[in-house]
């Protein structure tokens, strides 16, 4: 009765989603996913487009926030992976006790901190100090006929991004590792191997579907974090050039998620509102895209810890 | 035969004096004894007779000259407050296998762990006394280097969630910083699964998952496993109780056959496995040595009440 | 401190540096690297903290909690946030007064019935998709259906009588959504966590399953569905998206129709979430002392609800006798 309003309730959302988006990917074909054009001028065109529906403009190419989106979501979560699963080794193995007793606190705490107060000490602290100390004069200098580099950039995006998804991963990563069966670790404990090689080689490994699992988690929460990004990594649609070098880190970036938000405001104009949706589409069916790939890659990993103990 | 005046019984004797007397000449027993009713293969509850004139089935085995390999002194084990080994002193040789019996909860488990500091894993244990290899006491080595001279094996195979031959080579991959290619472990690797009586067959399946191998083919897995490092001594904690009488009978001959280069310790429930395997017992209670001596005196010839009083099925 | 103690620290600190044979060098980089790792997070936790600590007390004055936002051109007019929280308060109580019903209903159909199988698992995948659906996402969504003709007696309404579909009554049904699955989550495990032989005591007593689940189970699980709803609550306290997009961006109360109480219910806010993005420099605002005022209190809020649940699980001790 009531779950299956439920139920109904999320076709309905998938199937009105779409239909709102279909007008803007219909008039662009596939080069709607492909380069051409600075996103902000292809927007305000479409935002200022007359009010004939047959003279709608929708035209946009949205490689530049795909390209974003794939390097903010990548970066922090291979990142988060790294530090996840060091700081469950650490709390499972290595930390002594009055400092695991401070570090689960920690951990829930940073859970629990909400993203716009992750945005504004992003936004007023970090963003000013790269701004500031760390691109030097000259990097500024060296793109400045392409872009203003101002501190809001790819960098902290990835590092704030970062933070917000570990405690997730690190929650599920040390559940894991805390019930890998005590004979493994023992066993390679007893051929003489040491602690760190022993739950590196043997506890991880046997951890593997949970880090999996935790990753899909952390990048489905990475893909749809739009209003810290919003704030801290720049609200120009700038595609990051790595060609650049270093100065690539510090190029303006905006996912597709801050960029809904950056353009909430023209929702009722209707091109612009269909596209709107239509980013909001992709990001749907990522976001169903990747349980999939999670579950598929922890039923790949099963062979392994059949029968386990 | 057996009776007091023999040299090699002792209780609690010094082991200095114990060490330098000669070994005894054995004689291989094959032919069915009438008067030993073979029970069950389960825990202790033998019909053993020991009548003066019985003889034990033992298992077949070479002749070998025991070199002491590890000794313990006084040594003395507690979880906190409660004492769980008290004062063993006891004598371990390549060459032969020493058979740790006594009812559950003895202490032979603990001091059986405590020969390769597994039990300093525990948080609470403290340790008195002092245990040593070859002269040397086994704290002043890295515990992960002691091991490695130590191997162990567990009484519910653990191998690994890798492939069988991941498995076998496991210990030889994770020392040191340079991590060995496959070809140049294999040789190390199929003469650990020859020794292991495993190797036929598995031999062409070497990069199947271990966990699909049978309990019995795990644990002959898990030798071959502790095989491949090289240790001097093997410590076996019922390496069998959780096996089927084929595999039971696999095992146990291949501990025999390992005995002359490696020194094996096994902590066992079945009388019967102690006495077709073992070439000296030590039988303990509650924490204490009770009695050690060869396998044929201790059986037959039992000089402790509590000695006769278990091997002859009295508790368990 | 001698020479060979000198010899004998700079010898261990050597092989504690080179490795040795059973700890190589990339093992003692791992350690390291661990250890790195755990402490940084402790130092970056106690940064965040500390940091909102030094501004809040810095910049929050307790009159502004409870003064209204004015439009003005110079700060000191601008007053406090009082509407913010009270619209914060607004969202948490709809959104959880919705989803905790539903979410209970699921759970228990879920866990008691469960048939037919096909349903169930249907079920339990949406509540999956809707947690891991991003909430702008859901904000979007909920925009364009609300913006439907029926529902214009949710909204505001624009020119020519369309429904904009934003309101409180909006956000809060939305809000319910991000917090059902937590609350459908715990309340199962609590259902799990019931053994067996309750509900065959019940039934051998002559219970039906409706009043068993009603009179035993319900109440047994009391702590769990607890925990849900304060979790529940938690999300909906610190999320922006939603109110971003469905409240629009006034920072006081606006009222709409004429009906008392539900105008303001049909009308457009704000709350605390809203209100510290909109005085950051992201926003329209050049007031940051508002942003970590406010910032502040919805920090206080969070914590104190997330924390609150670390008092309700500890209590729980084991009323099964095992």
């Amino acid at each position: 009765m009531l779950s299956a309003g439920l139920l109904v309730l999320i076709g309905f959302m998938i199937v009105f989603v779409f239909s709102k988006a279909w007008p803007s990917f219909a008039n662009n074909g596939l080069a709607w996913f492909g380069p051409g054009g600075d996103v902000d001028t292809q927007l305000a065109e479409i935002f200022n487009s007359p009010a004939e529906s047959k003279s709608y403009n929708y035209t946009i190419h949205v490689w530049p926030m795909l390209w974003s989106t794939m390097l903010i979501t990548g970066g922090a979560v291979i990142l988060a992976t790294f530090i996840s699963v060091l700081s469950a080794m650490f709390i499972v193995e290595f930390a002594p006790a009055p400092v695991r007793a401070v570090l689960q606190p920690a951990i829930r705490l940073l859970a629990a901190v909400p993203s716009v107060i992750y945005g504004l000490i992003g936004l007023l602290v970090i963003v000013p100090f790269v701004g500031n100390h760390v691109i030097t004069t000259h990097q500024k200098e060296s793109v400045q006929y392409v872009i203003q580099l101002g501190g809001s950039s790819l960098i902290v995006g990835i590092v704030v991004l970062t933070v917000m998804i570990t405690p997730i991963m690190v929650a599920i990563i040390t559940d894991a590792l805390h019930s890998v069966p005590r004979t493994w670790t023992e066993g390679a404990k007893a051929l003489g191997v040491n602690r760190w090689r022993a739950l590196r080689t043997v506890g991880v490994r046997a951890a593997r579907p949970a880090i999996v699992a935790a990753a899909v988690l952390a990048t489905a929460r990475a893909l749809g974090e739009a209003i810290m990004l919003s704030m801290v990594a720049g609200s120009s649609a700038f595609a990051p050039n790595p060609l650049d070098g270093l100065v690539f880190f510090y190029e303006p970036a905006r996912t597709i998620a801050a960029t809904i938000v950056d353009n909430a405001d023209g929702l009722s104009v209707k091109p612009f509102g269909q596209t709107l949706y239509a980013f909001a589409a992709v990001l749907l069916i990522s976001s169903a895209f990747l349980s999939f790939a999670g579950w598929a890659a922890r039923q790949a990993m099963s062979k392994y810890t059949l029968g386990a103990r | 035969m057996s009776g007091p005046g023999r040299e090699e019984m002792r209780i609690r004797e010094p082991l200095g004096v114990a060490a330098q007397l000669p070994p005894p000449v054995r004689r291989i027993r094959t032919e069915a004894d009438p008067t030993v009713v073979p029970g069950p293969n389960g825990n202790g509850a033998s019909q053993l007779a020991t009548p003066a004139g019985a003889k034990l089935k033992r298992l077949p085995r070479p002749e070998t000259v025991p070199v002491e390999r590890m000794r313990t002194d006084e040594l003395s084990i507690a979880y906190g407050s409660k004492l769980a080994v008290n004062s063993v002193s006891l004598n371990v040789r390549k060459g032969e296998v020493l058979a740790l019996i006594g009812p559950s909860g003895c202490g032979k488990t603990t001091l059986l762990r405590s020969l390769n500091r597994l039990v300093d894993e525990t948080p609470t244990v403290v340790r008195g006394g002092r245990i040593l290899l070859d002269g040397e006491s086994v704290d002043d080595f890295d515990a992960t280097a002691l091991r490695r001279r130590v191997g162990m094996l567990f009484q519910q195979p653990n191998p690994f969630p890798m492939s069988i031959f991941d498995n076998v080579g496991y210990g030889l991959r994770e020392r040191g910083s340079k991590k060995p290619r496959r070809k140049a472990l294999e040789p190390e690797v199929h003469d650990a699964l020859h020794r292991a009586g495993l190797f036929e067959e598995v031999k062409d399946d070497l990069d199947h998952p271990a966990l699909a191998l049978s309990g019995g083919q795990q644990q002959r897995l898990c030798i071959a496993r502790s095989l491949a490092v090289r240790p001097e001594v093997l410590l076996l904690d019922e390496p069998c109780s959780a096996l089927d009488p084929i595999s039971t009978a696999v095992i146990e001959e291949t501990i025999v056959s390992l005995r002359s280069e490696i020194a094996i310790v096994i902590v066992t429930h079945n009388l019967q496995q102690a006495q077709r395997v073992a070439d000296h017992v030590a039988f303990m209670y509650l924490g204490d040595l009770i009695e050690y001596g060869e396998v044929d005196q201790v059986f037959k010839a039992p000089i402790a009440e509590r000695t006769r009083e278990y091997v002859s099925g009295g508790f368990g | 401190m001698s020479a060979q103690t000198l010899a004998d620290r700079g010898q261990r600190l050597y092989t504690a540096i080179r490795g040795n044979e059973s700890w190589s060098i990339g093992d003692r980089i791992g350690v390291g690297l661990a250890w790195l790792a755990g402490i940084g997070l402790c130092l970056i936790a106690a940064g965040i903290l500390g940091y909102m600590l030094v501004r809040g007390v810095q910049y929050l004055n307790v009159s502004e909690v409870f003064s209204s936002p004015q439009p003005g051109l110079d700060q000191s007019e601008t007053g406090g946030f009082l509407d913010p929280i009270q619209g914060t308060l607004i969202v948490t109580i709809l959104g959880t007064a919705i989803a905790a019903p539903i979410g209970v209903a699921t759970a228990v159909w879920l866990t008691e019935y469960g048939k037919p199988r096909g349903l169930a698992r249907a079920v339990e995948s949406a509540v999956e998709i809707v947690a891991g659906t991003p909430s702008i996402v859901l904000a979007i969504f909920g925009l364009l259906v609300f913006q439907q003709g029926i529902f214009s007696w949710f909204s505001v309404t624009g020119e020519g009588a369309t429904p904009l579909g934003r309101s409180f009554i909006i956000a809060g049904s939305l809000m319910a959504l991000i917090a059902l699955p937590l609350i459908v989550g715990s309340t199962r495990e609590a259902l799990y966590s019931i053994p067996r032989h309750v509900r065959e005591a019940s039934y051998a007593l002559g219970k039906d399953r409706a009043s068993t689940i009603r009179r035993v189970l319900l109440p047994a699980s009391r702590r769990g569905i607890g925990t849900g709803v304060v979790l529940g609550m938690g999300r909906i306290v610190g999320d922006t998206a939603i109110v971003f997009i469905l409240l629009g961006a006034t920072l006081q109360f606006e009222p709409e129709g004429a009906v008392p109480g539900w105008d303001v219910l049909k009308g457009t806010g704000s709350t605390l979430t809203t209100y510290v993005y909109q005085n950051s420099p992201a926003g329209e605002g050049g007031s940051p002392e508002k942003a970590y005022a406010a910032a502040f209190v919805l920090l206080m809020i969070v914590l104190v609800l997330n924390f609150g649940i670390n008092l309700i699980t500890r209590e729980r001790q084991s009323m099964w006798g095992r």
